[in-house]
């Protein structure tokens, strides 16, 4: 009788393990199936020339399908060391332009110089810092490399690295 | 094997290979409802009715919708709204089902709430409810994207970003849900997918056990009395209609619903043929547009309180950031109905009329909800945002009470029975 019954376990446990062997499989394929596509990821890497912007006022291009601000400071604006680009001898706000609290996208008040967030209210000031609202942390930097006067958006330059753990 | 002999009618026939008339029985002629029950029980079969029109309706729009970023705006507003013969019909029925079944949603699960419904082996009843609530949200923010206007897009934005906030994992798993750095063409296919195969499926297993899970503790009534269901029945059976205390669900009980489905129906295609655009946002005819956000976003009424309850948290507290209170807030606000059933500490059932404290704490929740869903309307500015402030506070206080109100409601009304 024990053996008969050890012998069935036997092929339960086999049976079960075979099916959850590939079960898990079959979840790595599906996980694997909603993942960005290559084509998706290597989304390509976009330049942009600062030389031609006007100081004050704010440019928005777009990489990989999402905006980003440039601003190049004027000077009554504060310089913030950890997070300027400086080109040249001017310092430029470079940011991702969506509010990190839910993603939408800021707009910029020229007169008080700040970005509010008509979603949740959240507010950033010319170098892209939240000052109130639930924004959670500044405005993204995104990974740029400095070309002489250009900016190569997707690829991360020293002085890209140089900014990120500051910021 | 069934012993098959010549079938008498066709009737016979199905009932010798499929058991026909046991089975009318079974889920008919004796499933026994109480009498006890007034018009807020025909909810469940309102409910059944205005799915069925999504279903049928949504047949329809599958036939010339076309989810791709390049196509689906025009697909919806020009070839459905304007060459399909009715499909402008399709739509409105389609958009007005989808906004007025979350309004019978909320009636159904208030009236849950106050009569009990909920507790004494009315748990899995209450679970698989709530579960059908969760799934009809997703369905309903899948399909709001589909038209791909600025609200399905923005809405969209919001929405998966809000998944950026789990620890560690957030930000690769906003990319993977969406398949795309941002919201896009994948996004919009994938989420095509679940609204009109992944979750309908889901749905209707999920309705099948909602169904089945009121087999076993019966149908609560008006009073909460305690039926017994055999001797009832035996009552009905035997022909002591007046003096029982139950109906067999056909075709008595359901013809007070056909009655109430009815006259809800008058409701439902007055707003499908008059005021369709309460379900239209007018951004939303406006194409998808990724560079620029709406000056003011929001979701459809019916999510109107729990996206008050996210944004109420305005300000960071030590150190926790304002964003991660609220979206701490907003999963409390979305798990909490689900373990109602084991907040209250009651172990009676009874009508919230019957209960002191309940009774307070019923009527406060409902009014909080509302002011939620109110202010969850207008911009975030000035006093509303301390007004949101305070709504949010004391929906989650007034969880947090719940189980001491029950308790000692308990203790007064004697607990024992």
């Amino acid at each position: 009788m024990a053996v008969k019954q050890s012998r069935r376990d036997f092929l339960g446990m086999a049976f079960g393990g075979v099916a959850a062997v590939g079960g898990a499989f079959s979840l790595v394929a599906m996980k694997k199936t909603w993942d960005p596509l290559p084509s998706v990821k290597a989304a390509g890497f976009t330049t942009v020339d600062l030389s031609p912007l006007e100081a004050g006022e704010l440019r928005t291009i777009t990489w990989r399908g999402k905006p980003i601000f440039l601003l190049k400071k004027t000077d009554e604006m504060k310089k913030e060391e950890s997070r300027d680009v400086v080109v040249g001898d001017a310092n430029y706000t470079v940011v991702i332009g969506l509010c990190t609290h839910l993603g939408c996208i800021p707009n910029w008040y020229p007169a008080t110089k700040q970005f509010k967030c008509a979603c949740h209210g959240g507010e950033f000031d010319a170098s892209g810092v939240n000052t109130f609202g639930p924004p959670p942390r500044p405005l993204d930097i995104p990974p740029f490399k400095i070309d002489g006067t250009k900016l190569v958006l997707g690829e991360e330059g020293p002085e890209y690295k140089k900014l990120v753990p500051k910021a | 094997m069934a012993e098959i002999r010549k079938a008498e009618g066709i009737g016979d026939w199905f009932d010798q290979r499929l058991a026909t008339k046991k089975l009318t029985k079974v889920l008919m002629t004796e499933y026994w409802i109480p009498k006890n029950i007034n018009f807020l029980w025909a909810m469940g079969v309102v409910l059944v009715v205005l799915f069925t029109i999504l279903i049928i309706s949504g047949i329809f729009l599958l036939m010339y919708y076309k989810p791709d970023v390049k196509l689906a705006f025009d697909s919806v507003n020009y070839t459905i709204m304007q060459e399909v013969e009715y499909g402008w019909l399709w739509r409105h029925m389609h958009g007005v089902a989808a906004s007025a079944i979350f309004l019978v949603i909320y009636i159904h699960m208030f009236t849950g709430i106050y009569y009990g419904s909920y507790k004494k082996g009315r748990e899995m009843i209450w679970l698989t409810g709530m579960a059908l609530f969760g799934m009809f949200s997703a369905e309903a923010f899948s399909g709001y994207m589909l038209p791909w206007g600025q609200m399905s897009y923005w809405a969209a934005q919001v929405i998966t970003n809000l998944f950026g906030g789990i620890p560690v994992i957030g930000d690769a798993l906003v990319i993977w849900i969406r398949g795309d750095f941002a919201v896009a063409d994948p996004t919009l296919t994938r989420f095509f997918m679940l609204h009109v195969l992944l979750l309908p499926l889901v749905i209707i297993v999920l309705i099948v056990v909602h169904f089945y899970s009121l087999r076993i503790p019966h149908v609560n009534n008006q009073e909460s009395e305690d039926i017994d269901f055999d001797k009832e029945s035996d009552k009905y059976l035997a022909g002591n209609k007046k003096e029982s205390k139950v109906v067999p669900f056909w075709p008595v009980f359901l013809s007070k619903d056909f009655f109430v489905s009815g006259a809800f129906l008058v409701f439902y295609f007055y707003l499908t043929f008059y005021h369709f655009d309460f379900a239209m946002d007018p951004i939303n005819f406006e194409p998808a547009n990724p560079m620029k956000t709406p000056a003011h976003i929001y979701p459809e009424w019916y999510f109107l309180w729990s996206y008050e309850v996210l944004r109420g948290f305005f300000f960071d507290v030590g150190p926790m950031a304002a964003m991660d209170i609220g979206l701490a807030a907003f999963g409390f606000a979305n798990v909490i109905f689900m373990v109602f059933p084991f907040l209250d500490r009651d172990p009676n059932v009874a009508p919230a009329h019957r209960r002191p404290k309940f009774k307070i704490w019923f009527w406060l929740l409902l009014i909080d909800m509302i002011v939620l869903t109110v202010y969850g309307k207008l911009p975030p500015m000035g006093i509303n945002t301390y007004i949101g402030f305070v709504a949010a506070v004391s929906f989650i206080l007034l969880f947090v009470a719940l189980p001491f109100i029950t308790k000692c409601d308990a203790k007064h009304t004697g607990g024992v029975k």
